[in-house]
């Protein structure tokens, strides 16, 4: 099995965001694998230990995101690509990821449903589109049969089981494997793991990000007595008019 | 300009979030609609009343899965046949797995997760969500056709026309286009769906165990809401995985979330402030909710709850 997984390099989710120069403010924020990209990454290693193969992990970013590499190099990934270039919209990470897959000979492309500092959910089915492979997401549990995989897709109310023959692209989250923390000899091994810098190719008709606003403070909550329910179902339909 | 807007169904009746987005591109230009599977002609013509003057409907019952790849083939055929400039799509568990391929297909930008109108006044720039809700970006897309996936809630529905001329499209699909096979699907039906729900109470570990549900049930039903859960409460498999809210589950953006006994840590908001109204009732005057919420209750969930039913049901007669 030769899997490819993507990554993406987001501020720890309890970062307070501020903008400078009108991009994101770094000072200070620490960053982490995308948590979506972090439970793909975890069903690679696992799938890789049951049925064989190797898992190589990519990134399309600038050499500050290496410390994310290197830890899911801990994690279990055999070895690393980093496409040496600042992502700029999601069809430019696309266009990057299927650029340098297209050479390769993979059975699955796995990633978070969503990155979450541009939240876009755009990469799997842009990749998946673009090496006309299906996609499939967001994906709750991969578990592979054979040549065929089977997966749980979430839909609104519930989730679907869905089958795919290989290859294809899956855009994952929780449940679908346990979230591995690395240890200290996979933090040893890291060190050793290739990690290949590739440079981009030019894309054309991306977005672009003009500005960033913050969303209106709120205004104080109004606190009712635990008494008084009558009093906030008369606030709920006379003054916020949701009742 | 001209606008293809594509609405999805729930059991043969178009989705409201839908009827949204068909507003929300006549705000934009001309809409043509487009759905697929089994739907009744009746039900498609009356999205006209939201402003589309004309519905392509592929009856293929094939599309009753909600294949990804399949329904992206739909799409893009159809903005060849409209000739559209702008496809706008109301965001769903499908809409945000097909959004993509459909750009692709036809050569066209694509942004997701859209807060706002696009202003026009210099080329098209959107206001979009990022961080987690923590922020809004405004981008700007260049010439061209564009797609753009809508939250809920951006436009209200406005009933503006009449019936819509209704009309088979057909689609030469491969059987490639269906090669993701659904094998079956686990959905509790009946319910209202969480992500639709303009009204959401949701409960968090302060319940103490599955066994309290009821309650929480009792006051969704009385306010004809859906349930919700946070994080660790569907991990314990107190409460199903699909009522789980926050970053790492759905996000909601209903007009009223009631939390009951949920810290509000930073996370679960991402999933749920961009709701309208947030009441949070919580035994520690010093949770983090209180800071989110518009309207917040000090007290024992299993003393305030029960009052609240009654509150709202003296208020109904
Ligand atoms: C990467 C990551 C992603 C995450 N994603 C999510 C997510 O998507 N959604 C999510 O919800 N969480 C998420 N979390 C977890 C999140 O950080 C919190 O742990 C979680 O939201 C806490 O859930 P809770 O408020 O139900 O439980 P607790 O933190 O245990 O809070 C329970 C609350 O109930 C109150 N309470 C107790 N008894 C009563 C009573 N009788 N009456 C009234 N109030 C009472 C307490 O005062 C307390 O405030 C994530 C965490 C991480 C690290």
């Amino acid at each position: 099995m030769k899997i490819l997984v993507c990554i993406s390099h987001v501020p720890d989710t309890t970062t307070k965001i501020k903008f400078a120069d009108n991009k994101l403010d770094t000072n200070g924020v620490q960053f982490i694998i995308g948590p979506y990209d972090d439970f793909a990454l975890a069903r690679a290693v696992e799938i890789k230990e049951k049925e064989g193969g190797t898992v190589t992990v990519l990134n399309v970013g600038l050499a500050d995101t290496e410390p994310s590499i290197r830890k899911a190099l801990a994690i279990g990934a055999d070895d690393a690509v980093r496409i040496n270039a600042e992502p700029v919209d999601s069809l430019f990470v696309a266009k990057q990821i299927v650029e340098y897959a297209k050479s390769q000979d993979y059975d699955m492309i796995l990633m978070g449903r969503e990155s979450s500092d541009y939240n876009s959910g755009l990469v799997h089915g842009l990749v998946g589109e673009l090496m006309d492979w299906p996609s499939i997401a967001p994906t709750m549990r991969l578990d592979i049969d054979g040549s065929t995989a089977k997966l749980h897709r979430e839909i609104e109310g519930g989730h679907e089981e869905v089958e795919v023959a290989m290859p294809f692209v899956a855009g994952c989250q929780e449940p679908i494997a346990e979230w591995k923390i690395p240890n200290m000899r996979g933090i040893m091994m890291a060190r050793k793991k290739p990690l290949q810098v590739v440079e981009p190719v030019a894309v054309e008709g991306v977005t672009t990000y003009q500005s960033f606003e913050l969303p209106e403070e709120k205004g104080d909550c109004k606190m009712v007595d635990a008494g008084q329910m009558d009093e906030l179902v008369g606030l709920l339909k006379n003054e916020a008019r949701v009742l | 300009m001209s606008v293809l807007v594509f609405i999805e169904a729930d059991n043969g009746v178009i989705k409201k979030s839908s009827l949204e987005a068909v507003t929300y591109g006549s705000k934009v230009g001309d809409v043509v609609a487009v759905a697929m599977g089994s739907i009744d002609a009746s039900e498609l013509a009356s999205v006209g009343k939201y402003g589309a003057s004309k519905v392509l409907h592929c009856s293929d019952e094939r599309l009753n899965d909600g294949v990804i790849s399949a329904t992206a083939k739909l799409i893009a055929e159809a903005v060849n046949q409209s000739g559209a400039d702008l496809v706008v799509m109301s965001r769903s568990s499908l809409v945000d797995a097909v959004a993509a391929r459909v750009a692709i297909k036809v050569g066209a930008s694509v942004v997701a997760n859209v807060q706002d109108l696009p202003d026009t006044s210099n080329g098209f720039v959107v206001k979009r969500g990022v961080f987690t809700g923590k922020a809004f970006a405004n981008v700007s897309i260049p010439e061209g056709k564009k797609v753009l996936t809508v939250s809920k809630n951006v436009v209200p529905l406005e009933e503006t026309g009449s019936d819509a001329v209704v009309e088979e499209l057909s689609v030469a699909f491969a059987d490639s286009d269906f090669g993701v096979k659904r094998i079956s699907v686990h959905k509790q039906d009946g319910d209202i769906l969480l992500p639709e729900a303009d009204r959401v109470v949701s409960a968090g570990r302060g319940m103490k165990g599955p066994e309290n549900w009821q309650m929480i049930e009792d006051l969704a039903s009385t306010l004809g809401a859906a349930t919700a859960c946070s994080k660790p409460v569907s991990d314990m498999d107190w409460r199903p995985h699909h009522e789980h809210v926050g970053q790492t589950g759905i996000k909601v953006a209903p007009q009223l979330y009631i939390a009951v006994g949920i810290s509000g840590a930073i996370q679960h908001l991402a999933g749920v402030n961009s709701s309208k109204v947030i009441v949070a009732i919580n035994k520690d005057p010093e949770a983090p909710f209180f800071k989110a919420a518009d309207y917040g209750v000090v007290g024992d969930a299993f003393e305030v709850v029960p009052k609240l039913i009654e509150a709202i049901k003296n208020n109904q007669n």
